[in-house]
């Protein structure tokens, strides 16, 4: 069964096309990436799939209703740009988030305050918002998008101005929500995130989705990768080696080749290479990423290395 | 549509409590000092009230002989001081019961009667609501002497009965009603105007407003912030009225019980002007609201805060034409107009008696804030969120 169901989606903005035809599928209960450089057209797609803003074409379906805010009350978002009043409490801000999606306010309170004891900022509920940090606020934030327990969750860039430590929370809120059976829909340019945190995820690019699968499909998609050291320099062995290696520094990184490690091990052994290390890696994300959107969309992610 | 209720209901607890607890909203309340100082120089503007306390007309029961000797003294006066400061007179022929027709003339507002001269010039009696209007008695007595000149006749002779009210004054009286509501209401829609403007730049500053579109209907958040203001704006009314109640109970002899009469009496006049001032707020707030929505900083709210003020002076200035002239087609279309119709309303209210024109009155200004808010909700989603819609505004459900 799907939690959010789009066919098509279009968005035009006056001459500029922000969304050009996107399609999704997102199983109920799953974490889905939605993965894409910055301007690629994600916020777009997620403000769409709420109802904030409508499509210019496409269908949209979410939790079984093509008018989402009928779903509001079985639906959290937490923008990219978080927003909080500064003069509110933090209990009655995440009470306030949660009066939006019909819970009612002093029931919001109790449970506020719940989670805030939980979360380790028991001593700030009744405090303004003004007077938090950063990271405090954005937990305040995301605490009043989970307050009404919504069975779907949208969440842009929910990682962006988080600290380490803080990010490996919030990473771990997320898989407790989905081991409760949540449904969550995040938006981000991190590789690294997505490919920590989803079971699926959809690769978006100049407005287009370019990949939609399993984060294992992206990966398959790909041929594992050899890294080969050896104490010789020069001989037979370098028959083995695939015209397209590359040399980083000592090592010959190249593709697994087809026949798999074991007739390339053979060579190579027979060939005096002198084998000093051979690793054999999984290709991660963010080379899937790099070979399905090409090297300029990663390089526009700003993120080579994961993080 | 509980849902909406609802959820207007959440945006208007937000709003009126973030308003109300606001260190700003003690300003707020002293704000109508500043535009009573700024009102009392507006004065000029009812120029229909003053020309109704300038020209008394007095009703001459008398023999027509006598009345043109009156008339011709006046006319004489009339020469030598110029005829702005007289009263008018009105000859009428003497009735068998002189004491009925004493009381129709007084309550009739076909000329609007401030006393009725009665007896001969010998012996005149005159009757009416002169108590604080000095002026016309002492006329009537010059007027006395000057047609009896060579007779011989005293100014003493005139026997003068003051009662409560004529029909002068309460015409008087009530335009004075009308006018002074109508620049309450003015002024108060005039603090409240900049107040609406710059409504949503909270939200849209400080990035919640994408997550109030994304949980609730535009227009639930539209009522729900215009219905917070209204709130406000009634507690700072219901103190406002307090505080002035007082300080006519506390300077002026005799307390509010002296206080000019409305028409349609003071327990309606009252229920009339707080449904009024709601209408003329939800009216203007409306559109402000609309407008407001479409600037993203508080300098563009200033900006825009000039032409608006401009306007409502203008709108203002529109419904006032309903002072003193009730029946006019201005008055008529100041009424029907829906931004000018809860003060031309209000000051018909003090003016006439008859209450069904104010149902229809409400029905049609209700009418007219639930279509300017719903175009402004789209107008917000479509220029603000960006969000055009796919079929035409009229029918679009929300998403």
């Amino acid at each position: 069964m799907l939690a959010v169901e789009a066919v098509d989606l279009v968005k035009d903005f006056n001459e500029t096309r922000a969304v050009d035809g996107v399609s999704l599928a997102v199983p109920t209960g799953s974490i889905f990436g939605l993965l894409g450089p910055n301007g690629a057209g994600k916020t777009t797609t997620l403000r769409m799939l709420l109802g904030i803003i409508d499509p210019s074409s496409g269908t949209r379906l979410v939790l079984g209703r093509d008018r989402p805010l009928e779903a509001a009350p079985e639906i959290g978002y937490l923008p990219e740009e978080r927003g909080l009043y500064p003069a509110m409490h933090a209990r009655d801000a995440i009470a306030f988030m949660g009066a939006l999606r019909g819970l009612p306010i002093a029931e919001g309170r109790r449970r506020a305050d719940a989670l805030l004891a939980e979360h380790g900022l028991g001593d700030w509920g009744r405090k303004s918002i003004r007077s938090l940090s950063k990271g405090m606020a954005q937990l305040v934030q995301l605490l009043g998008t989970i307050i009404h327990k919504p069975r779907l969750l949208f969440l842009d860039e929910p990682f962006a101005g988080l600290d380490a430590i803080n990010q490996g929370r919030l990473e771990e809120l997320i898989r407790r929500e989905a081991r409760a059976g949540v449904t969550i829909v995040f938006s981000t340019h991190v590789i690294a995130h997505a490919e920590r945190l989803c079971e699926e995820i959809a690769i978006i690019a100049k407005g287009k989705v370019v990949f939609d699968g399993r984060v294992d499909e992206a990966r398959s998609r790909l041929r594992p990768i050899v890294r080969l050291r050896t104490r010789a320099s020069d001989g037979p062995w370098q028959s083995a080696i695939p015209d397209n290696a590359r040399r980083e520094g000592s090592e010959y990184v190249f593709e697994l080749p087809e026949g798999g490690p074991e007739p390339l091990l053979k060579a190579l052994i027979d060939g005096g290479a002198g084998i000093e290390t051979l690793a054999i890696e999984r290709p991660g994300l963010h080379d899937a990423f790099v070979s399905i959107a090409g090297n300029a969309a990663a390089a526009q992610m700003g993120q080579a290395a994961p993080q | 549509m509980m849902r909406f209720i609802r959820s207007a209901l959440v945006i208007a607890r937000r709003d009126f409590t973030a308003t109300v607890l606001s260190k700003a909203f003690i300003f707020f309340l002293l704000g109508p000092l500043f535009p009573l100082l700024f009102g009392s120089v507006f004065a000029g503007i009812g120029t229909n009230v003053a020309e109704q306390a300038k020209r008394p007309v007095v009703a001459v029961i008398a023999p027509k002989a006598e009345f043109e000797r009156l008339q011709a003294a006046r006319g004489r006066l009339v020469e030598a001081v110029g005829d702005g400061p007289l009263v008018d007179l009105v000859g009428y022929r003497p009735e068998p019961d002189l004491g009925g027709q004493q009381k129709r003339l007084l309550a009739t507002r076909q000329p609007p009667v401030r006393a009725v001269l009665s007896g001969t010039l010998d012996h005149p009696k005159l009757v009416g609501a002169l108590a604080a209007d000095p002026g016309t008695e002492s006329q009537l007595k010059l007027l006395l002497n000057e047609a009896r000149a060579g007779e011989g006749a005293s100014s003493s002779d005139l026997e003068v009965t003051n009662v409560a009210a004529s029909s002068g004054t309460i015409v008087r009286d009530r335009a004075l009603t009308a006018q002074i509501s109508q620049v309450a209401l003015f002024l108060l829609t005039l603090m409240l105007s900049t107040m609406v403007l710059s409504q949503l730049i909270e939200e849209k500053s400080n990035k919640v407003i994408e997550i109030i579109a994304a949980a609730i209907p535009i227009d639930a958040m539209f009522v729900g912030k215009l219905f917070a203001m209204l709130a406000a704006s009634v507690l700072g009314l219901v103190v406002w009225i307090s505080a002035g109640a007082l300080l006519v109970q506390l300077v002026k002899h005799g307390g509010v019980a002296t206080l000019p009469v409305p028409a349609v009496g003071w327990p309606a006049f009252l229920v009339l002007g707080v449904i009024y001032f709601g209408m003329n707020y939800l009216l203007f707030g409306a559109a402000f609201l609309m407008i407001g929505a479409q600037a993203s900083t508080a300098r563009e709210v200033q900006t825009m805060s000039m032409p608006v003020t401009f306007g409502q002076v203008l709108i203002f200035g529109f419904a006032s034409t309903v002072v003193g002239a009730l029946g006019s087609a201005k008055a008529i279309a100041a009424s029907i107009f829906p931004l000018s119709s809860p003060m031309a309303m209000l000051a018909r209210a003090a003016q006439d008696g008859a209450i069904w024109p104010h149902v229809v009155a409400i029905l049609w200004q209700g009418l007219w804030v639930a279509l300017i808010l719903r175009v402004g909700a789209q107008l917000f989603r479509k220029t603000v969120l960006k969000s055009g819609p796919r079929r035409p505004w009229w029918k679009l459900r929300n998403a």
